[in-house]
């Protein structure tokens, strides 16, 4: 770090041996800190996270009653367009970048990333990605409307959006690569010596086996997206069947990237699960290989499962078949979760504090999104399921009750360690009583809706919708409303919350889970410059 | 259980103090009116309930341990973090419920596909915003849009939808099929990629440019059924509904045999009064042009230019005529539409108050003379 800020810096009577961060705002623009990078990233994706929960509230105020009465169509199509970008490229993979930043290095006893400049790239890249997509919703024609899945012929429909759109996707996929190569680079060469691999904490393991999926993905969709650019600038007819192309072909690609990318938003989820569970059941983790295996299986089976997003677009019976079974095999290694987890907790001496209070809420619904997920996944009755309200309230089972309930779990869980004070813990529960409850009014009505008949993305519905479509929008409200409180605690905590300083191990004998909590709280500046000699066991 | 959410759903609806909780929604999915949809509902059941069952276990241990393995009731924590027995049989375990699944399962993808020896055939053609319906044996071919009633009432803020009569679900023209009978649907579409799915029915079917997909139903009872377009296809996908009518087979023969009638008529191209012209191109507006110039005429800007004032539809008649049917690169070309529907359209656009416009003119059937490669 210090080579490349003096090379910039202004102010050559700083003295740099020290080590500590630059002082005044452009500290936030050229660090190369892995604590202040994952900072960077976690306060983006927050934002992101109010910018597309703002979406999602236009989309549920429209559909709040039968009828058009706030937006046009197109405008309401490009609002699930952007909003499922948002949240997936600008605030779940984030946020979890995020996390890994803060968290890898101190977890495995390494002074940084291995690759600190490319890690600060890899940040702006994201953040230009996101402002490049965003800034589509003020071009002629409008933002992307055709969908987050950009099936043609119908993307081709979008007007001057489209190649803007194309090239923001290039350069998400290009941070999120780098920032992958990054993970796993300092994962295996930075590991305390006696960190061996099956010592490492869950979360370190999930994001190993994460990054290498992102590896493997990101550049199937930058193909996809470019064969969409020459398709409608360059006179070539992939997906197009007047030239001999086929827009099936599109939808097999994108699939093989996009099935594997939601278990790039799950997997850290499991990973965060399983390291703060333990901690509040006073118990080490039960299974821990297991756990490691089954991460494994599920990546693994995640390449070959994903023509069930296709069950209905034609497959051969061979086809049905092969992706039915494939896809309900996933049920096994997910359910030794859930059942690792619950075994955790048995016998043990729990607490409920915030963190395990969400951590707890996320292992119960995202197993009911893993049941939706079995029933979609037995392909004749996907017959009726897809492109339905089913599958809508299955996807956001597993993503917000799961992923977004597990980063606020992983936000009160590290805070203190960030900040060095306690957050509020009444508000904190309250926070988690009001998420809890609404999450369930917002997206549990919604299997209804699908099971009577409600297609997805329509901005408008039959009279027989409106009663449940109602409760989910109030529930919408409540829990976009809800998470303001979050924001205030995250400030208020900053700030120095409940006054109380936190201790260097925070939670009761949190020692003997993990790393970092061997460290002061808050963390300094620049952590474990020589290796710790011992690495806690506990959960081996 | 049905009851229990019954029960909770009137008490959130009467919570936030609605008088529509009598209204008929439904909480699972319907049991339809063919074999295949019967069989699919049973799938769903069986699977449901072999989830509710492991959910029952599952979370009943979970909060058995969270209410008795508390720390505030000083229970200690007992140190074990390995039991290979136990992992294997809750590995074993799941695998065999899975194969329990996977039999009907198979069966009824297998059921799904059989669609050989069918007694009738209909190719159905998904376009922006409608579907065509082409009868292969008997040579019945017609659009079906959605219905004026609700064309109207989700593009005119002042119609409460709740006052429309199957608000979206209805069409100007139905599918009418025969019951007992196995048909075959052959699907296709004109532009993007649509869906076609009548939940009684028991499935969906995509419709891809460029390819045909099949699928088959024979229905058991007669009946109104319906259902919505289901693949994402732009601005109106939400707006281009089927319904199928089932009927008995002497009924669907006599109607068959009127709609071939009606269909192979000469078109009539007498005189209409101006009135008769307005009122009938308004019809024709609604069904063809609404979806992209809007109610108003106004268009949407960037997107779809606007009919009110505009030089094109107010400037010279044949001109406009010629226009239409050649189409441009966004708009269809509209070639096949009869020579009556034309002039109705033509008369309504210049001078009808909704768009605007005001030119004083009008445009008998039989004086649509330029055709659309006349103008090339």
């Amino acid at each position: 770090m210090t080579a490349v800020v003096a090379e910039h810096d202004d102010h050559h009577d700083h003295e740099h041996e020290h080590h500590g961060p630059e002082k005044g705002w452009l500290r936030w623009i050229i660090t190369t800190n892995h604590k202040d990078i994952g900072t960077l990233y976690l306060l983006f994706s927050l934002v992101m996270f109010f910018v597309g929960g703002t979406m999602a509230l236009i989309i549920r105020s429209e559909l709040f009653e039968p009828g058009l009465q706030f937006v046009d169509p197109n405008f309401f199509n490009s609002m699930t367009t952007m909003h499922a970008l948002v949240m997936v490229f600008g605030a779940v993979m984030p946020a979890f970048v995020g996390l890994a930043n803060w968290m890898i290095p101190m977890m495995i006893g390494a002074p940084d990333m291995a690759l600190p400049r490319m890690n600060n790239m890899s940040f702006w890249m994201l953040v230009a990605g996101v402002l490049l997509i965003a800034s589509t919703l003020f071009m002629e024609g409008g933002a992307p409307s055709a969908g987050w899945t950009f099936y043609p012929p119908l993307v081709m429909q979008t007007g001057k959006a489209f190649p803007f759109a194309v090239f923001a996707v290039h350069m998400l996929g290009v941070s999120s690569i780098m920032g992958a190569i990054n993970i796993i680079a300092t994962i295996f060469n930075m590991r305390a010596p006696a960190m061996t691999l099956m010592k490492m904490p869950l979360f370190v393991w999930t994001w190993l086996i994460t990054a290498f999926l992102l590896i493997a993905i990101m550049p199937v969709f930058a193909g996809a997206v470019t064969m969409l650019l020459t398709d409608r600038f360059f006179d070539t007819s992939f997906f197009d069947a007047a030239g001999g192309g086929d827009p099936v072909l599109y939808q097999h690609i994108f699939w093989f990237f996009g099935h594997p990318e939601v278990y790039v938003m799950i997997l850290p989820t499991f990973g965060v699960a399983s390291t703060i569970i333990p901690v509040f059941a006073r118990k080490p983790l039960f299974g821990y290989s297991s756990m490691v295996y089954a991460t494994g299986a599920i990546a693994f089976l995640s390449f070959i499962v994903w023509a069930h997003h296709m069950f209905t677009v034609g497959l051969p019976v061979a086809g049905e078949l092969y992706f039915m079974y494939a896809t309900m095999l996933i049920a096994i290694p997910t359910g030794v979760k859930v059942f690792n987890w619950t075994a955790t907790m048995w016998k043990g001496s729990m607490t409920f504090e915030t963190p395990m209070l969400f951590s707890i809420a996320f292992v119960v619904l995202f197993t009911m999104g893993g049941f939706t997920g079995l029933m979609m996944a037995v392909a004749p009755v996907d017959f009726q399921y897809h492109d339905t309200y089913f599958i809508v309230a299955h996807f956001h089972y597993t993503l917000v009750p799961a992923s977004i309930f597990i980063l606020m779990a992983a936000g009160y869980y590290w805070l203190p360690k960030w900040t060095g004070n306690m957050y509020n813990e009444r508000i904190g529960r309250l926070h988690f009583w009001l998420s809890a409850v609404s999450v369930n009014i917002l997206f549990f009505p919604q299997h209804f809706l699908g099971l009577a008949g409600m297609p997805r993305r329509i901005p408008d519905y039959a009279v027989q919708f409106a009663d449940w479509n109602m409760v989910s929008s109030i529930g919408a409200f409540i829990y976009g409303f809800s998470q303001l409180l979050f924001v205030y605690i995250v400030i208020d905590t900053i700030k120095g919350g409940t006054g109380v300083k936190a201790t260097d191990e925070v939670w009761e004998d949190a020692r003997k889970h993990g790393l970092e909590w061997t460290l002061p709280s808050p963390a300094p500046y620049h952590t474990f410059t020589t290796p710790p000699e011992l690495v806690p066991t506990e959960h081996v | 259980m049905k009851k229990t959410k019954q029960l909770l759903a009137c008490l959130v609806l009467m919570a936030v103090g609605l008088g529509t909780a009598h209204a008929d929604y439904t909480l699972n999915l319907m049991q339809g009116v063919t074999q295949l949809s019967h069989e699919l509902y049973d799938l769903h059941m069986l699977i449901l309930w072999v989830c509710v069952f492991i959910g029952i276990a599952v979370f009943g241990t979970m909060f058995y341990s969270i209410y008795h393995h508390r720390k505030s009731k000083g229970h200690k924590a007992e140190q074990f973090h390995e039991n290979t027995t136990v992992e294997i049989i809750w590995t074993i375990i799941p695998t065999l419920i899975l194969v329990g699944m996977a039999i009907p399962a198979t069966k009824a993808v297998i059921d799904l596909d059989k669609v050989q020896e069918s007694e009738m055939s209909i190719k159905v053609t998904g376009k922006q915003w409608y579907w065509e319906y082409e009868y292969l044996d008997s040579g019945v071919r017609f659009e079906s849009h959605l219905d004026e009633a609700s064309e109207k009432a989700h593009r005119v803020s002042s119609i409460d939808p709740r006052t429309v009569a199957n608000y979206l679900l209805n069409v100007d023209r139905p599918l009418v099929v025969p019951v007992k009978k196995k048909i075959r649907f052959l699907f296709t579409a004109a532009d993007v990629i649509h869906s076609w799915w009548v939940p009684d029915l028991g499935w969906k079917k995509d419709a891809n440019p460029g390819f045909v997909n099949e699928a088959w139903t024979s229905v058991d009872k007669p009946g109104v059924y319906r259902g919505q377009c289901t693949e994402l296809c732009g601005r109106d996908h939400g707006f281009m509904p089927i319904v199928v009518i089932a009927m008995e087979q002497d009924q669907y023969d006599a109607w068959v045999k009127s709609t071939l009638e009606k269909q192979n008529q000469a078109p009539d191209l007498s005189d209409q009064p101006r009135s008769v012209l307005m009122a009938k191109g308004e019809s024709v507006y609604l069904k063809n042009c609404v979806a992209c110039h809007q109610i108003d005429g106004n268009g949407i800007s960037g997107w779809f230019p606007a009919l009110r004032g505009s030089a094109k539809a107010t400037g010279d008649m044949n001109q406009l005529i010629g226009f239409i049917q050649a189409g441009t690169s966004k708009m269809p070309a509209f070639q096949k539409l009869p020579d009556s529907e034309m002039a109705e359209l033509i008369t309504y656009i210049r001078n009808a108050p909704e768009l605007g416009n005001n030119v004083g003119d009008e445009i008998q059937p039989n004086k649509i003379t330029p055709k659309w490669d006349d103008d090339e």
